[in-house]
């Protein structure tokens, strides 16, 4: 197997005081290899660790316990040619379209800075070759984005022009990180169309971190949900939608509000209202203290992943008689089945 | 048939910037009656938040209400005057934020802020009846009685977002504006705060308008739908028949882009980008991209009109 182009090994991030400490992230191991140009989602409520992922991964953040890999060497020591690779590789598209742009600025300097700065280009006029056609690939006019200030476009173009930036520097993976959450109904649409263009087209790996299942079910193909910064279930994302098994997962997807008026809000009604559990030291599985299924062993000590087919995995004591998945091979549950 | 509770006439708001007037609501009428939860629809820019400010009187300069009525009860909010909008706040109508965090008072306890609304309208309590209150009022939106002695910044989102609900529900009012209560809070949190909006309605028979962008919380919560494009209202009609057969090519578009379970995979968006309010495309706001438009849709601005009972559309395709 060849060295993973990102990884998570054996990440611990906690944030807070030694006193008040909160573990955001807990014994975290991922893979990401740029030879499986997947979707992965990353899904779960405030607090569940998702964004931190994120973070560890653009190396934003820096583990408490454990190692941020990039092409194997950790990501915290890596300097000048190696440094600028990553940076180059590893493509971000955030969730505010309002606060990643300069408002003093053309949206030009978006998409014009990175080629100056990669050299992407020899002439101003191939430059503009590029940009235009970074802008066209994302369904955008350029005659009428390019020369304008962010405040002249609307939230979908400026996140559509995010995008186009991403595309420009062909990167290995895109992390994005709620890109359509501030985006309106309509528009959200175009945008994860752009990413699974560039999924597709040029076989980038995306890694997209959500609250929305709705969404991370149309565009992803494995999908991870996390809770309090571990693992709950993992795997192919239709059979977790349609056939949740950790009693978590079967809570949000039966939250999830489809736009439907004949499928409606069902189930779960008892973990809804027991939800205001204070935050306390859990020794075992993170959602004991809400789940309906609890039992004794459940509180002993976490459970691990139990694998239930070859791409699907939940970290449930219900599932205790099935193979375990080693920890280090998270990433196993996402191979074609 | 009962009265409506509410009654929009011919609403108008323009707002007044250096290049002209932008009509963020123009021309709006409908009814609303007791008891019924109606949803307010549109894109950002469609005039939904300003609908809402509309009807709390909140609309701020360079901001004004141009012309129209906003009726409650028989009486008509847009003739009060500041004073007696004041007294007609909280206790006839009430608004729930989008933002709760940035809405409660960081330095203030949570009990004080639940009867302070009500304290400001005269209310008199000894002691001991503010504290009965105060209890009944967090039970009433499921939040443990300790809550009363804490900060905001103590509570998670979705607590501190059912202590505005405690708040708008204090002094009984008959409608409750709710602008995207939920939009910041996750799916399990989200469907905990609907359910106890909804339980409280039913409680007290309140209306509610809901305002938001989320088609899937409107199918799931409201009775009635109204969608709103570039500061006029589109359609209107019960939830279930909006969902079922949009009349208007704004809503269907609007329903076909959004993610079902079915059509996993697919992305339609609406071709296009919204108008400049300052300078709305002639005749229909929506031709500029809409498949069916023909000549008349530029021509001429289509009537808002009830084409089945309880059901109305402005499109020259049903009026014409």
């Amino acid at each position: 197997m060849s060295t993973p182009l990102l990884e998570l090994r054996n990440v611990t991030k906690i944030f807070g005081s030694k006193g008040n400490p909160t573990v955001a992230l807990d014994d975290m191991t991922l893979a990401l290899d740029e030879n499986v140009p997947k979707i992965i989602t990353v899904a779960g409520e405030s607090g569940s660790g998702k964004t931190t992922m994120g973070m560890l991964l653009l190396g934003f953040y820096e583990p408490t316990w454990g190692q941020v890999l990039f092409r194997g060497r950790p990501l915290s020591k890596l300097k000048g040619a190696d440094l600028f690779q990553f940076r180059r590789e590893i493509q971000a598209v955030f969730q505010d379209p309002f606060a990643v742009y300069n408002p003093f600025y053309k949206v030009d300097n978006l998409l014009s800075i990175p080629i100056k700065n990669f050299k992407l280009a020899h002439s101003s006029s191939e430059a503009r070759e590029l940009m235009e056609g970074a802008l066209e690939r994302v369904g955008l006019r350029p005659e009428e984005t390019l020369g304008r200030y962010p405040h002249q476009l609307s939230g979908g173009q400026r996140q559509r022009i995010a995008v186009a930036r991403a595309l420009l520097l062909k990167p290995k993976l895109l992390i994005t990180d709620e890109p359509v959450s501030m985006v309106d109904a309509s528009l959200r649409s175009t945008i994860l169309k752009a990413l699974r263009g560039l999924n597709q087209e040029s076989g980038t790996p995306i890694f997209y971190i959500t609250h929305d299942l709705t969404t991370a079910y149309h565009i992803s193909d494995y999908i991870i949900i996390l809770y309090r910064g571990s693992v709950m279930e993992a795997g192919n994302v239709d059979t977790i939608i349609r056939n949740p098994k950790h009693p978590y997962t079967q809570l949000l997807v039966s939250s999830i509000p489809w736009p439907d008026p004949d499928l409606a809000w069902g189930g779960g009604e008892e973990m809804i209202q027991s939800s205001q559990v204070a935050f306390q030291v859990i020794t075992g599985c993170r959602f004991a203290p809400r789940c309906p299924y609890r039992m004794d062993i459940c509180d002993t000590k976490p459970p691990s992943l139990f694998s239930l087919e070859r791409d699907h995995a939940a970290a449930c004591y219900l599932y205790r008689d099935n193979e375990s998945v080693v920890r280090e091979e998270l990433a196993s549950v996402f191979v074609e089945a | 048939m009962s009265a409506p509770l509410l009654q929009i006439k011919n609403l108008k708001v323009y707002y007044y910037v250096e290049a002209g007037a932008v009509k963020a609501v123009d021309n709006v009428s409908f009814d609303l009656d007791p008891g019924i939860k109606m949803g307010l629809v549109g894109e950002s820019g469609s005039g939904k938040s300003t609908m809402a400010l509309a009807m709390m009187r909140m609309i701020k300069p360079p901001g004004r209400i141009e012309d129209g009525q906003v009726i409650l009860g028989g009486t008509d909010l847009v003739g009060l005057t500041v004073e007696q909008m004041r007294q007609t706040k909280l206790r006839k109508l009430a608004m729930i934020p989008q933002g709760a965090m940035n809405a409660l008072n960081p330095v203030m306890r949570i009990d004080k802020q639940l009867i302070d609304g009500m304290l400001d309208h005269g209310v008199i309590m000894s002691k001991e009846e503010r504290t009965a209150r105060i209890a009944e009022l967090l039970d009433m939106v499921d939040l443990a009685p300790k809550v009363a002695k804490m900060y905001p910044h103590e509570l998670s989102g979705g607590m501190q977002q059912r202590v505005t609900v405690a708040q708008s529900i204090s002094m009984e009012p008959d409608l409750i504006i709710a602008d995207e209560p939920t939009s910041a809070l996750d799916v399990v949190i989200q469907r905990q705060v609907m359910a106890t909006l909804n339980r409280l309605q039913e409680q007290f028979g309140l209306s509610i308008v809901l305002i938001g962008h989320d088609m899937g919380l409107m199918a799931q919560s409201v009775d009635r739908l109204a969608v709103m494009y570039a500061g006029r209202m589109m359609e209107i009609g019960e939830t279930r028949d909006m969902f079922r057969e949009p009349l208007h090519p704004y809503t269907q578009l609007l329903i076909e882009s959004l993610p079902v379970l079915e059509n996993k995979g697919k992305f339609q968006g609406i071709p296009g980008i919204t108008p400049s309010l300052l300078d709305p495309p002639s005749g229909c706001v929506f031709h500029t991209r809409c498949p069916k438009a023909w000549d008349l849709c530029s021509e001429k601005i289509p009537p808002f009109t009830e084409v089945q009972p309880g059901r109305w559309v402005a499109c020259h395709l049903h009026t014409a």
